[in-house]
């Protein structure tokens, strides 16, 4: 079972990642929310499986009665998901403030952020010595 | 020490309040600390000379083992009151020089800076100590260089200063790291005792290669020369500082500290003598083809810096003496003669030897400083030039095979330089009239008296050399050959070997001095200066200009605006990278102790990927949603059948949450469009799957090797007993790990306000048609409310 | 904007049941699944329900206190939780337990974990209803005509 959802989380990391290499910011926050639930399959996975075993102690006793579910990796995923969703929603947000002042979704459009100067003005105005 | 070291950083951060208050008499006040430090430091010349070095040890980053630590021996001493004594008469000289200057107070801090790394370096005893002075030395030069920094000329110059020097430093870090690994200690006085373990290390010639880089770039050996005649750009008190006690001469002191660990091999005596004759020679030479004063001085320091360099090399006991000797000697001559350039320019507004001349009667301190600098740095007696020549001279004659090349060398170039001498030291003074337009008086008294009490030290030490011989010599000497070297200097040996040299330097140099109107722009000089004085300059510009449109080429072919490309380019190094020493060095099998698959488990992973694939085909934004969410609940279903309850039901109510938000957000934006080549989709797919391989390749590789579950049984057995919790994860959430779960809700938090202020600024931004379709909005809510 | 009728008086009964439960999913979390993020998703579903039914002004009459109250009273909680231990002379945020015997036999076993969970629970929810209500107050209502043009 560990090998097959090594395969599917491996599976789930490659849409991600093409849906966030895509033009659409919309696909592009699409593939956010796969890539949160890829990585957290992944870490479960990684954890071991164990079936119907919660790492819950039984009352009465001090210690869980083996074979239980590894808790680590299940506290790691917990706090995982909720932060995945602030990021989705703030992303979501972002993209929705950025059309209101673009008007557009395309992401290659969007280039304010690199403009084509400095650097090309700057060689030509650069001299080089003798 | 710490505090003599300290407290010239301290002057350096409050000399522009100072020097507010003090006005012209700056100088003189900034002056008192140095020469304070230095009568401290002459204190221990005693104690040192008994053959004692003084060892002082500050705790300075404990946890990391670094300690500030001093080491005083005889050649630390000797650079330690080279550094304080000039530095203290060319603190009150500035005061001259640059009054009036609207930066007046920026200088002072900047040159203080300069002095106190200079004097750190010299004493430090921990390597990383000495590295950070050594950089802050590169630094300083840079400010200082570059102080009249309007002018481009002089940026540029300064900039070669701080790359060439600084470039140096890295390489230098790099050996003194290594040193480290071989030696075990990080203190210089504990190293000097393990020469022998080092010359036999196979890191041996690395290390020396690294060393020598640091130290070749400093002293402005060939090929780095061109750096240090540039930095004559830099105020006067600034050069004589720089060319006579301070930077140049680190790199020589750090090849004299080192050279009992590092001497002693043909790599070291040939490297050295070598490069070292050939900056010598060259250099000497070179500054015959100037008229600048400054820039001749210049090239007459890279001149000498070739001599130690090559002296150091040879390593003999004669051959440490001479250069010992010979670092006292110019750093008075040199010190005093920068002055007596800046005087002259000061007062006249011109450096260039053609244009000066007659000015004795005008100005005749400066004129017998000048003169008896000059004469010293000529080698002539009974001066202590001549002692430096006559020493030189004798450690070549004893220096072996190769000592016939040191000979030559020497002097050839020591007959350049008295040319040089001559003509920086009479051609001002003597002479008809020059062609100045300012009238020429004498310099106040703080711009003659240095040059006069560095040039009378010339005379002084020449006819009595029991001043310094058995004391600070014999030190610095004994420290340098790590055992103790009894000598005497005297002006007279009697006529042998060296003063037939030396006569034959004087014939040649006077000679040359004679025909100095002839050589200097004859045909010879002009090509050997076009090819050894300005192409390396020039290759260096062009090697930064390349530099500089090289990594604007690869900065536009990486970073060029599109965020994809970015992420493509991200993936496919780690594709490349991962993907390859995965294909090297793993091997990778299928995991063996696994659980077996259920039906509804495989159905459920089936659906999973179904729902991504069909999110990554469909156009339909509403239906990529849609798959989203099944595959979260699937996802859901998982955590639920594998034992994590509290995952299932945070899952649950996350997906719920979030088709909630999508459908609200999406309805506001238009379809999925945007449509690329099939090309680049063929590429992205390619890359994006590869990803995805190397993911799971990792994953299974991890799964085929047992799993270690130290931390969660622990954290288990002691949910209970410790945390009085019978959900573990749980406690680890609220308890073992409640610092962990805080940073995360102060993410969420953060996540929450950044949403918040994103929306609220639309709103206020809103243009009115929309405004007026929020506040109908609003009506409405307000009335469902009251209804 | 109109609200359904059928989802106003579900709401109703759902929206304290809801509460109720992600009181008990915060209390039982030490010792069962459940717990401060679980507890606080639920409460915060149930705001954004509230929302859905009758509208975000009406929700944030009901909540009380504006969202971003909960996320800072949350967050003092969780550190007033640690500073706790620290008074105690104990490292930050090491758990600390009392027992208390109530009047009539109820034994009440509280650690300040609880405390640190309590300002979970409360930063998940004024998260969740900060997000919802700001995103929901700028809603499809607003910008219809964008929508009629680009979907």
């Amino acid at each position: 079972m560990e090998a097959l959802l090594a395969i599917v989380s491996g599976i789930l990391f490659a849409c991600s990642f093409y849906l966030m290499m895509r033009r659409n910011l919309l696909r592009f926050v699409i593939g956010l929310i796969i890539l949160g639930n890829a990585a957290n399959l992944l870490i479960f996975t990684m954890g071991r499986l164990t079936r119907d075993h919660p790492p819950v102690i039984p009352y009465g006793a001090e210690l869980p009665i083996e074979p239980y579910a590894n808790p680590l990796p299940q506290a790691l995923i917990l706090t995982a998901i909720v932060i995945s969703f602030g990021l989705l929603v703030f992303a979501l947000v972002l993209v929705f403030r950025n059309y209101l002042t673009t008007n557009t979704l395309d992401a290659d459009t969007l280039d304010a952020a690199e403009p084509d100067e400095p650097l090309d003005v700057h060689t030509e105005t650069r001299r080089l010595p003798a | 020490m710490l505090w003599a070291v300290l407290s010239i950083f301290v002057l350096a951060a409050v000399a522009p309040f100072i020097a507010r208050v003090t006005k012209q008499a700056t100088g003189w006040v900034l002056g008192l600390l140095p020469l304070a430090v230095f009568a401290y430091f002459a204190q221990q010349i005693g104690p040192v000379a008994d053959g004692t070095p003084i060892r002082q040890v500050h705790a300075w980053v404990p946890s990391l083992d670094l300690t500030l630590s001093f080491y005083l021996d005889g050649l630390s001493l000797l650079f330690a009151l080279l550094v304080t004594g000039i530095g203290t008469l060319i603190v009150v000289y500035a005061g001259g020089y640059m009054h009036g200057h609207d930066q007046y107070g920026r200088f002072f801090s900047q040159l203080l800076l300069f002095m106190g790394a200079m004097l750190g370096l010299v004493v430090a005893d921990n390597i990383i100590a000495f590295f950070i002075f050594f950089e802050l030395t590169s630094f300083a030069s840079y400010l200082l260089i570059g102080f009249y920094h309007t002018d481009e000329d002089n940026r540029q110059a300064a900039r070669k200063a701080l790359v060439v020097t600084g470039g140096g430093g890295l390489a230098l870090l790099a050996g003194l790291l290594l040193l480290q690994q071989v030696t075990g200690t990080m203190e210089f006085s504990e190293m000097l005792a393990l020469g022998d373990t080092v010359r036999a290390h196979p890191y041996y010639t690395g290390i020396f290669v690294l060393v020598i880089l640091g130290a070749f770039t400093k002293s402005a050996q060939f090929p780095f020369h061109f750096w240090l005649p540039a930095a004559m750009a830099g105020p006067t008190p600034v050069s004589a500082y720089l060319h006579s006690a301070t930077m140049v001469k680190a790199g020589v002191f750090l090849l004299a500290r080192l050279s009992p660990v590092l001497g002693g091999t043909d790599l070291w005596l040939y490297t050295l003598v070598s490069f070292g004759a050939f900056t010598m020679v060259l250099s000497a030479w070179l500054g015959l083809r100037y008229t600048d004063l400054k820039q001749i001085l210049a090239y007459t320091t890279v001149m000498v810096l070739g001599l130690l360099t090559m002296l150091l090399g040879v390593g003999t006991s004669a051959a440490v003496k001479a250069a010992m000797v010979f670092i006292l000697v110019h750093a008075l001559y040199k010190g005093a003669l920068f002055m007596m350039a800046g005087s002259v320019d000061h007062e006249t507004g011109t450096r260039d030897v053609l244009e000066l001349g007659g000015l004795r009667s005008e100005m005749p301190y400066t004129m017998a400083g000048g003169l008896l600098a000059a004469l010293s740095m000529a080698g002539l007696p009974p001066l202590f030039g001549f002692i430096g020549k006559e020493v030189t001279y004798e450690a070549a004659l004893g220096a072996g095979p190769i000592g016939i090349v040191v000979l030559v060398a020497s002097v050839l170039a020591n007959a350049a330089l008295l040319a040089g001498a001559l003509v920086v030291g009479i051609k001002p003074f003597f002479g008809g009239e020059g062609s100045f337009t300012r009238h020429p008086h004498e310099a106040p008294v703080s711009m003659w008296l240095g040059p006069g009490i560095l040039a009378t030290l010339g005379l002084a030490f020449g006819l009595v050399p029991s001043l310094v011989d058995q004391t600070i010599l014999q030190a610095a000497t004994g420290a340098v050959l790590q055992s103790p070297y009894e000598f005497y200097l005297a002006l007279w040996h009697g006529i042998n070997a060296p003063l037939i040299a030396s006569l034959v330097t004087f014939a040649i140099g006077f000679a040359l001095y004679v025909q100095w109107a002839r050589v200097q722009p004859s045909g010879f000089m002009q090509a050997l200066d076009g090819f050894f004085g300005r192409r390396p300059a020039a290759a260096f510009e062009r090697g930064l200009f390349e530099m500089a449109r090289l990594s604007q080429w690869t900065t536009r072919r990486v970073q060029d605006g599109t965020f994809r490309h970015y992420l493509l380019t991200v993936l496919s190094t780690f594709v490349v990278l991962v993907g390859s020493s995965l294909l090297l060095q793993t091997n990778i099998q299928w995991p063996t102790e696994v659980l077996g698959v259920r039906y509804y488990e495989a159905a459920l992973a089936g659906i999973i990927v179904l729902a991504a694939l069909v999110a990554v085909r469909t156009h339909e934004r509403f239906i990529a949603i849609l798959a989203l969410s099944i595959g979260g609940y699937a996802i859901a279903l998982l955590y639920l059948l594998f034992g994590a309850p509290d995952l299932a039901m945070t899952q649950f109510t996350i997906e719920t949450l979030s088709i909630i938000i999508l459908v609200i957000v999406l309805l506001n934006l238009p379809g999925i469009s945007g449509q690329v080549s099939l090309a680049s989709r063929v590429r992205d797919a390619v890359v994006a799957t590869g990803v995805g391989a190397i993911i799971t390749t990792i994953a299974l590789t991890v799964l085929s090797t047992p799993l270690d579950r130290y931390v969660s049984d622990y954290l288990a057995s002691r949910s209970y007993t410790e945390a009085r919790g019978h959900n573990i994860v749980n406690v680890i959430l609220v308890d073992f790990r409640a610092l962990d779960t805080m940073g995360e809700i102060g993410v969420l938090a953060m996540a929450a306000l950044g949403v918040y202020v994103l929306m609220r600024m639309m709103r206020q931004n809103r243009d009115t048609p929309e405004a007026s379709i929020e506040s109908d909005d609003k009506v409405l809510t307000e009335a469902e409310e009251t209804a | 904007m109109i609200y359904s009728l059928i989802l106003q008086v579900a709401t109703r009964l759902l929206i304290p049941l809801l509460l109720v439960f992600s009181v008990f999913m915060l209390l039982r979390g030490h010792s069962h699944p459940g717990g401060g993020f679980v507890g606080g998703l639920i409460a915060g579903s149930a705001f954004v329900l509230y929302a859905f039914s009758r509208g975000v002004g009406a929700a944030r009459q009901v909540l009380r206190f504006e969202p971003q109250t909960l996320l800072g009273v949350g967050l003092a909680c969780a550190l007033g939780s640690g500073i706790l231990a620290l008074i105690q002379g104990e490292a930050f945020l090491t758990g600390l337990w009392a027992d208390l015997y109530l009047p009539g036999g109820i034994h009440l076993y509280l650690g300040s974990t609880l405390i640190f969970d309590i300002g979970v629970f409360l930063v998940v929810i004024g998260t969740v209803v900060l997000m919802m209500f700001s995103v929901e107050e700028r809603g499809p209502a607003v910008i219809p005509s964008r929508r009629n043009d680009t979907s």
